[in-house]
């Protein structure tokens, strides 16, 4: 995957946006505004590392696996908004720690994708 | 913004089994539905483009898959005989093909969610089942 740096930063979000809703978690409050912004934040960068996915895909390139990635590209895409929606309709700390599970999910995607990508693993 | 957590009151008949579903158990399902999912995709794919090259670890890739659907199911509607059942074979499941798969390399040429005790997946596959369990024993009595 050629833009390293969009995958790193959306490792990095990820791992920034579990930590405030572990905090959440540990406080033993429920996921609120501010939460659901970082998570949006997250999902944005998500979106932009899934198009330039795609468009290395139409360009024909190709990973090694590609049905498993184009099922990585699909479940990165929709784990946050599925992980926000759980989490509103659980307004408690477990909500919360359902986010953190949900952003931790991110990073641990973004490497599957490069490892599926380049073949390794 | 954030709001403080009450506890939950003991509504109805004290003696009623409470839900599977809230609270803590909503963090449960959360965490099986990803595996369904994570589960019935991999199965798919390996069925679906390799089948014949190893076809015994992805028949159980696909039953693991169904397994967590159905208990991702029950935990969510509360059913709990169903729950407990589910648990108990993914328990069963993971212990077995993960001792098979480090006793036996060649049993498993490709990987399960269950193999070497679910280490693929950070040993949740392992602990998954006991939380189940362990929920679905602290839930049995409101």
């Amino acid at each position: 995957m050629t833009p390293h740096g969009l995958g790193t930063a959306v490792i990095i979000a990820g791992l920034l946006a579990a930590a405030w809703c572990l905090v959440t978690t540990l406080r033993r409050r429920a996921v609120g505004i501010g939460e659901l912004a970082a998570m949006a934040a997250v999902e944005a960068l998500v979106v932009a590392q899934v198009a330039v996915a795609v468009w290395h895909l139409a360009t024909g390139a190709r990973p090694r696996e590609l049905p498993t990635f184009i099922g990585y590209l699909v479940a990165i895409l929709v784990i946050l908004p599925l992980a926000g929606l759980l989490a509103r309709l659980e307004p408690t700390r477990w909500g919360a720690l359902i986010a953190t599970v949900g952003c931790l999910v991110i990073p641990v995607l973004i490497v599957r994708l490069n490892q599926v990508w380049t073949g390794v693993g | 913004m954030a709001e403080r957590v009450s506890t939950p009151s003991p509504a109805g008949s004290p003696r009623a089994a409470r839900p599977t579903g809230r609270g803590p158990g909503r963090v449960l399902v959360a965490v099986y539905g990803l595996f369904a999912l994570s589960a019935s995709a991999r199965a798919g794919v390996q069925i679906a483009t390799k089948f014949h090259e190893a076809p015994v670890a992805y028949l159980l890739s696909a039953l693991a898959a169904v397994i967590y659907i159905v208990a991702t199911v029950a935990l969510a509607r509360s059913d709990r005989r169903l729950a407990i059942a589910c648990c108990s074979i993914e328990l069963l499941g993971v212990l077995t093909v993960g001792t098979v798969s480090l006793l036996d390399r060649a049993a498993f040429p490709d990987a399960t969610v269950w193999s070497g005790y679910g280490a693929g997946y950070g040993f949740v596959p392992l602990v998954l089942p006991v939380l189940g369990l362990w929920w679905l024993r602290r839930t049995r009595r409101a």
